[in-house]
Formats: C-alpha cells, sequence, structure tokens
C-alpha cells in the first residue's frame, strides 16, 4: 500500500482543520487496518475464557494452555508418553542417584530479553512443587535445588533415590512445572504472579488482554527451537504466524458459523451435535487431537453416612452402565470408549482390573444385594447437578435413575458448577448443606498414573482430595509407586492400587470420551496433544 | 426545575447507597467461593485459606464492606479477583459495544416505530393499522435469538453482506463499525418497533378522540399538521417514557444478543462475572445499572417538561 507523502490541504478555519484531521484520522486508520492485516493472525475459538494468567496458581486448562503459550517446559512427553528433553540439553545423574544435573540449551532467554538461568529454574520448579500434587511428591524427596556450577545448570539434591524426577518434569497437564524468571517464580504460590514473561515460544501482548472477549500472542522471534519434530509437547515449537488471537464466543451456534464464513480459524471444542455439519464441510477438518481423551467420573464423600459406608459406595458404582452415561453425554458411539481403567485406557498403566460392572452394565443385581448387604436405611443421597456445564450436566441424571433403580433414594440437587466448587470443599454434614456425591472430567493426561490422579489420594480428610476416603494402603502402594524403578514394577502397583480404589469405592471412572477439534483447511501443521498448541501451525 | 434537579440528584445518593449494601450482601450470602475457582482441584484447605486472605475475603463482611465503600468513594472500582485488571478498565472496554448498539438500535426503532404508530391510529382498523399490529405482535414474540439466528443465516452466511459476528470500535473505522453493528441492531431494533409502534398507536388513538384535534381539523388545518403538531406531541410522554427504559435495558445487558453476535459488551461482562463469582467486578456493573436507571429516569423526567408545558415539578 503506498501512503501520499503530500498532502494538499487548504485549511479553511475549525471546518477546514476537522476535515484534515479526519482525513488523516482515516489514512492512518486504513494503514493501521492494512497492517494488521497483513500480520498473519491465526483467530481460535477455546474451550472457555482465560482469567486466571498464573497456570501455577490454578488447575484451569485455559490457564494451563496459556502457560504453553508463553513458558517453556524442561522436559516434555511426546506422543508415545516418554519424556524428552525441551529446555534441557544435557541430563547426569550421581552414581548414588541422589544428585541430578541439569545443563540448559543455549540461547535460552525470556521475553525481557535476560537469559534462562538455573536460579530461575530452581525458583520455578520450588513454586510448582507447592502446589501440583506430582509436584509434591518429587519435593517430598528433594534435599535441595540451586543453579550449578555455570548459569546455565541446574541442580537436584535428593534426600533418596527417586526414579520419577524427570516424568515429573514432564507432567503435561496441570499443573504443568513451567519455567519463569526468579522474580516471578518467587511470588507466593497463593498469589498470581503480576506479569507474563516467560521464554516460550510467544510472547504475550498485554495490551489486547480483554478477559472475557480476547488473548492475543506475538511470535517470539528470538525463541530457539530444538531441531527434532514437534510430537506432542515435545520436540521443535518452530511458530509460523505473526499472532494468535484466543476469541471468546459463548454461543456455539456463532462460533459454527464464524468458523464456516472463515473469521475464526479453530475451534477446540464444538459440541458433539454438530460435528456431522463440520465434518461434511469440505473446507474444515475434523479431527481429535487429544487420544488420551477426558475420564469423566462420579466421587462419593466418604465422611457423610450412608456414603460412608464402602458397601454402599460400591453399590452406587455398581448400578452404573457407562454405555448409559456416554449415549447421553456424548451420543456418538465413535467418540466415546467404555473404559474402566482409572489411570485411563490407551495409556501404560491402564487396565480394567475391578471395573467389570461399570463396563458390562451387568451390575444392577449386585448393587440391589450390596445395599441390601450394608443395611440402605433409605437416607436421601445427596448428588450435586451442575446445570450450567454442557459436559457435566448429563451425567448425574443417568447415575440419579440408576442408583433409583438400584433402590436408592437420590437427592438431585441443581446448581451452577461454581456453587459446586465452593460446596464440594466443605466437609460439613448433610443437615449443614453437605453432599453425597458429584461428577467432574478431567483430562486424560491428569489422571494417567498414581501419582496425579487425585481421586486415588487415600489421605482422608486431612490431605484428602474431595470425598477425602482414609485408605492407608492407597498411600503405602502411591509412595512405593514413587520410588519404583521400572515400569513392569509401576504396572503392578497401579493394579493394585485400582482393585483397592475399586474396592473401596472411592470413585469411579463413569466413561471416557473424545471431543474433536475444527479447523479450517488453510490451517497446515495442527498437532496432536493433551492440550492445544499453537506453534507448528501455518496459514495459507 | 433546577432545584427539582438537585433535589432528585441528591435522592439518588441513598438510593445507590442501598442498592450498594444489597448487591454486596446478597453476594456474600450467595453459595461460592471466588478463591476456590482460582485455587482449583489440587489445592490443600491451607492454600486455599492463604488465597482468601490474600484476596481480603478472610476479612469480617463489615470490614469488606466499608473497604470497598472506601475504594469507590476514592473512584476506585477495585480489580478483578480472576483476571487483576482494574474493574473500571474491564467496564470502560465494554461501554463502547452496548452504548453503541443502545444508540443505534433506539435511533433506528424511533425513526420506524413512532410513524407506524401514528400512522396506525390514523388508519385505525384498515388494513395497514393491522398489518402494523402484526408486526408489532411478532416482534414481541419471536425470541430475540431466533431473529438473530435467522438473520445471520440470511445475510451473513446465504447473502454474504454482513460478517456473522464481531465488534470493531467506530475509531477503527466508521465503515467496518456500522458494517458489524448491523445485524444485531436490525435484531433488536424488531424487538423496540415493537414496542414503541404499539405505544405510540394506543397514545394517538387516545388523543386523535380529543376535542382539541376535532377543533384543529374544523379549521382547516392539513392533516399530517393535525397529526404531528397538536396529536403526536401531546402524546409524546408515555412514547418518551417507553425509549427512556428501552435505552436503560439495553444499556444494562443484552446477553442473548450479545452472545449470539459475539458483541463484548456489559451483559456477557455481568454474566461472566456473576458464574465466576467476581465479587468486584458484578458489584461495580449492578451499581453502574442503577445508576445508569436513576439518571436515565431523571432525563425522561426533564423531557416530560420540555414536551409538555402542563407537567411542573415544585
Amino acid at each position: 500500500m503506498t501512503i501520499p507523502m503530500t498532502l494538499k490541504m487548504k485549511p479553511k478555519g475549525l471546518t477546514g482543520l476537522l476535515r484534515g484531521t479526519m482525513f488523516a484520522a482515516t489514512v492512518a486508520a486504513t494503514a493501521l487496518i492494512a497492517g494488521m492485516a497483513d500480520a498473519q493472525t491465526l483467530r481460535a475459538v477455546k474451550h472457555s475464557d482465560l482469567r486466571v494468567l498464573d497456570p501455577i496458581l490454578t488447575t484451569a486448562y485455559m490457564s494451563r494452555n496459556h502457560g504453553y503459550m508463553i513458558f517453556d517446559t524442561l522436559y516434555a512427553l511426546d506422543a508415545d508418553l516418554v519424556p524428552q528433553p525441551q529446555m534441557v540439553d544435557t541430563h547426569s545423574v550421581s552414581d548414588d542417584g541422589l544428585v541430578h544435573t541439569f545443563t540448559l540449551r543455549d540461547g535460552l532467554a525470556f521475553h525481557d530479553g535476560a537469559p534462562v538461568t538455573g536460579e530461575d529454574v530452581a525458583a520455578s520448579i520450588a513454586r510448582w512443587g507447592e502446589r501440583d500434587g506430582m509436584g509434591q511428591v518429587l519435593m517430598s524427596f528433594v534435599d535441595s535445588m540451586s543453579q550449578g556450577a555455570t548459569a546455565n545448570e541446574f541442580v537436584i539434591n535428593l534426600t533418596e533415590p527417586y526414579g520419577l524426577v524427570i516424568d515429573s518434569l514432564a507432567k503435561p497437564s496441570s499443573n504443568v512445572p513451567f519455567i519463569m524468571p526468579k522474580r516471578l517464580a518467587d511470588t507466593p504460590s497463593t498469589e498470581a504472579i503480576p506479569e507474563q514473561i516467560g521464554s516460550g515460544p510467544f510472547t504475550w501482548v498485554a495490551d489486547e488482554y480483554q478477559p472475557g472477549v480476547r488473548a492475543v500472542y506475538a511470535k517470539n522471534e528470538a525463541y530457539v527451537s530444538r531441531d527434532e519434530p514437534s510430537s506432542w509437547a515435545a520436540g521443535g515449537k518452530v511458530v509460523n504466524v505473526d499472532r494468535v488471537e484466543w476469541v471468546v464466543m459463548p454461543d456455539d451456534q456463532t462460533a459454527f458459523n464464524a468458523l464456516q464464513a472463515g473469521e475464526i480459524d479453530f475451534w477446540e471444542q464444538p459440541p458433539s451435535d454438530l460435528l456431522p455439519i463440520l465434518d461434511a464441510s469440505p473446507d474444515i477438518t475434523v479431527k481429535n487431537l487429544n487420544a488420551l481423551g477426558f475420564q469423566t467420573i462420579m466421587r462419593p464423600n466418604t465422611l457423610n453416612a450412608p456414603m460412608d459406608n464402602a458397601l454402599i459406595r460400591k453399590a452406587a458404582i455398581a448400578s452404573v452402565n457407562q454405555k448409559d452415561v456416554l449415549d447421553a453425554l456424548v451420543g456418538n458411539s465413535e467418540l466415546y470408549a467404555l473404559c474402566g481403567a482409572m489411570f485411563v485406557c490407551g495409556t501404560p498403566l491402564a487396565t480394567e482390573v475391578g471395573s467389570e460392572t461399570l463396563t458390562t452394565g451387568n451390575g444392577m443385581d449386585m448393587a440391589k444385594s450390596l445395599l441390601a448387604e450394608a443395611g440402605y436405611d433409605g437416607t436421601p443421597i445427596v448428588i450435586m447437578h451442575p446445570t450450567d456445564v454442557g459436559t457435566l450436566r448429563t451425567q448425574p441424571v443417568v447415575v440419579a435413575q440408576a442408583m433409583r433403580d438400584a433402590g436408592f433414594v437420590v437427592d438431585l440437587q441443581a446448581m451452577d458448577w461454581q456453587t459446586l466448587v465452593g460446596k464440594r470443599a466443605s466437609q460439613a454434614a448433610i443437615a449443614d448443606g453437605g453432599w453425597h456425591m458429584f461428577m467432574t472430567n478431567w483430562v486424560g493426561a491428569d489422571v494417567f498414573n498414581p501419582l496425579v490422579n487425585n481421586m486415588v489420594n487415600g489421605k482422608g480428610a486431612d490431605g484428602g482430595w474431595f470425598g477425602w476416603p482414609d485408605v492407608p494402603k492407597l498411600e503405602e502402594l502411591r509412595t512405593a509407586y514413587a520410588t519404583s524403578q521400572s515400569l513392569d514394577e509401576q504396572k503392578a502397583l497401579a493394579a493394585e492400587i485400582q482393585e483397592i480404589a475399586y474396592e473401596e469405592g472411592v470413585y469411579a471412572p463413569i466413561g471416557q470420551y473424545f471431543v474433536p477439534s475444527a479447523w479450517s483447511n488453510s490451517l497446515e501443521g495442527v498437532l496432536d496433544a493433551p492440550a492445544p498448541l499453537f506453534w507448528s501451525i501455518s496459514k495459507n | 426545575m433546577h432545584v427539582y434537579i438537585i433535589k432528585r440528584i441528591l435522592a439518588a445518593i441513598p438510593v445507590m447507597g442501598f442498592v450498594a449494601l444489597f448487591v454486596f450482601l446478597l453476594l456474600r450470602l450467595t453459595p461460592g467461593d471466588p478463591a476456590a475457582i482460582i485455587a482449583g482441584d489440587t489445592a490443600t484447605p491451607e492454600q486455599l485459606e492463604a488465597i482468601r486472605t490474600s484476596l481480603g475475603l478472610n476479612d469480617p463482611l463489615v470490614v469488606q464492606f466499608f473497604n470497598w465503600i472506601g475504594q469507590l468513594l476514592r473512584g476506585d472500582f477495585g480489580t478483578s479477583i480472576l483476571s487483576g485488571k482494574p474493574v473500571i478498565e474491564l467496564i470502560a472496554d465494554r461501554m463502547e459495544p452496548t452504548i453503541s448498539l443502545a444508540l443505534t438500535t433506539i435511533i433506528l426503532s424511533v425513526i420506524i416505530a413512532v410513524p407506524l404508530g401514528v400512522i396506525a391510529a390514523w388508519k385505525q382498523g384498515t388494513i395497514i393499522d393491522r398489518f402494523v399490529m402484526l408486526l408489532s405482535v411478532l416482534g414481541f414474540s419471536v425470541p430475540v435469538f431466533v431473529i438473530g439466528y435467522l438473520m445471520i443465516s440470511l445475510f451473513s452466511m446465504q447473502l454474504n453482506w454482513f460478517p456473522v459476528q464481531g465488534f470493531r470500535p467506530i475509531g477503527e473505522g466508521v465503515g467496518d463499525f456500522f458494517h458489524r453493528i448491523a445485524l444485531p441492531t436490525f435484531t433488536l431494533t424488531l424487538l423496540y418497533i415493537a414496542l414503541i409502534a404499539r405505544i405510540t398507536r394506543t397514545s394517538m388513538l387516545e388523543i386523535l378522540g380529543d376535542d382539541y384535534v376535532r377543533t384543529a381539523r374544523a379549521k382547516g388545518l392539513p392533516e399530517h399538521k393535525v397529526l404531528m403538531r397538536h396529536a403526536l406531541r401531546n402524546c409524546s410522554v408515555p412514547i418518551i417514557t417507553v425509549i427512556g427504559i428501552g435505552f436503560a435495558l439495553i444499556i444494562s445487558g443484552v446477553v442473548v444478543t450479545e452472545s449470539v453476535f459475539n458483541l463484548p459488551g456489559l451483559g456477557r461482562l455481568t454474566v461472566d462475572a456473576v458464574l465466576s463469582r467476581d465479587y468486584p467486578v458484578i458489584q461495580a456493573v449492578i451499581l453502574l445499572a442503577s445508576l445508569i436507571y436513576v439518571v436515565i429516569n431523571l432525563l425522561i423526567d426533564i423531557a416530560y417538561v420540555l414536551l409538555d408545558p402542563r407537567i411542573r415539578y415544585a
């Protein structure tokens, strides 16, 4: 575009000045808009709004996704679920297994230009270790963490050998051990970091961030990518667009129309009823990018009678048929899997032990006999029912009906999700507003081993996850898993944990489902991953 | 008149104070915990408490209330609990789409609806009257989101005349601004045309039977002068009332229209804040909406005097 450098202006008092100003403003605005149009921008509609910008403070998936844009990780899982070095160049372990030394790759720098140092890494891992479950386990083995002999070295000193150091640093989902500058990582883990400075492949465009409207990222021109091909969150992170905009669209039909009209390029989670139409479009690709999908679960509260009785909990679980839940929730059988594996089907730790009734749907008689054996007295079971979340409003209805069929009296209490989030933290008795059961969903990568899977935590009311089962044996086995040294040993421990968890009725997966993404065929290089990633994508 | 306006402004202060107290207490008594929302699934009770403390949510309610009132008196609406952005900035970002939609809708509605109402009354009982009333019933009956989707389907997807969604500030180009605000304006306008046309017709019918209208006609005034100068002006009070309230309704949020056309307005801000229990944002938005109602009611009262000299305020 050519902008005339000489403008013949004949000022005529205020009118002339106004006219001139308007003309200049129009030229400037046109140039600005043309400039913006020239910049290659990828517009994506995500599953939710980005509200909390600190991916360590919260486990919200949008904050995790934001973290992947602007921060980098020491390690990352590849598509085979194998940890691969990301910011790390070399790693060595002392003969006694107590000292892990990591050397960072050359050229790593934060967005403010400062080099990434071992000090930054130590502070970041320490903050993550305060919040994340797997991080907390790692920290229980850590004696100290510090910068090594040189600025790009990072050293972890352990109190005893721990086999999951690398697996912990490669944790793919919330909370991900992102590396940030020490001055940010020194922020208390209960407060949000004040700046968005990372060393990742995108930089944060703070001026254009409007919560509830859009979040904007620009290509980090200084980012030094690895040479390996991208695989999940591992490998090269080559950015092929100038900007990525996450646009918030609260209405699915609007997002559907916008994708078809070319106003957006990528839609993370279209509802399943629109998928056939999108799939039929020659201009749109529909594909599941997250092979592990989501696990939907039912979680009883072991503190409140009668759910304090394992037989009652088992009866509730036995009454449920995963197919009924998934047919109601998803509908399309190609988008779900009957899966009783607590650590998700498709992972090395997957096993169906203890889950037969869930996947075959033959547990109703067992449920009735368990109820009789437990002497259930007809106390209403309070199930919290979040009606405002599309992926959570169906399961409580199906489970409640199955439980009623088994002989339970069910009090299905409708509420919004945030009320549920507040209420589920309460250990109060039912008469004081307590609860018996709720359902939620997890990304597969958040539950795929006994350390990240919160539901198999058996610490009870003091330290356990909502529902608070007190099962010391589970904790023993989780500790054994943490110190295990081989995959075979881990598989055996995971199977034992699952068996006990079902026996105690601590929770039940009530299905595994997949949510394909949809994108314009103008995009190439969209990556499979447990979280939506925007490097490697080019736009024609 | 001046004394009246000053009195009304002073009277608004206790109203706003009551609204502030009511909203504050209502939110604190509503289930839900913003700290739990921020902390996520794996926070320990100690971490949750630490987050509550850092947000000031563990302070006694009285302390929280007066802290907030103190902030308000200093012109500080606080910061969003979730995003950490100043609330005033969040609201300012959302004002332009909402005010733009309100202005374009009301202006277009008045331009179309008032003449329609006048003609319908003038031609009472004819096919024109029935057609206007049919439009009015349709405008009232068909949900806004249905009209919106139909508009998008026809004008965006089939004819490609307008974009499907989004808002462009007027500062980034007048043409693009109108291009994007057109469909949501047309959608909402149908509802307001129905409302204003019906009120105009009813008011005109009452006036057209009055003696002074008969006198005007008897002395040979052209019909358009009878209608516009004598009848319409005298029935403008209820019309102005409806227009004012309609404007206030749009300003305080038209969530469905904003969602269907992806307009980042105040309605969506309010709903998002409520769903995420972002107390400072909810409090500020509701206070603002209350203030808008107070101001618009005052403006309507002033307009009454200007339009109808018989009305006097003590």
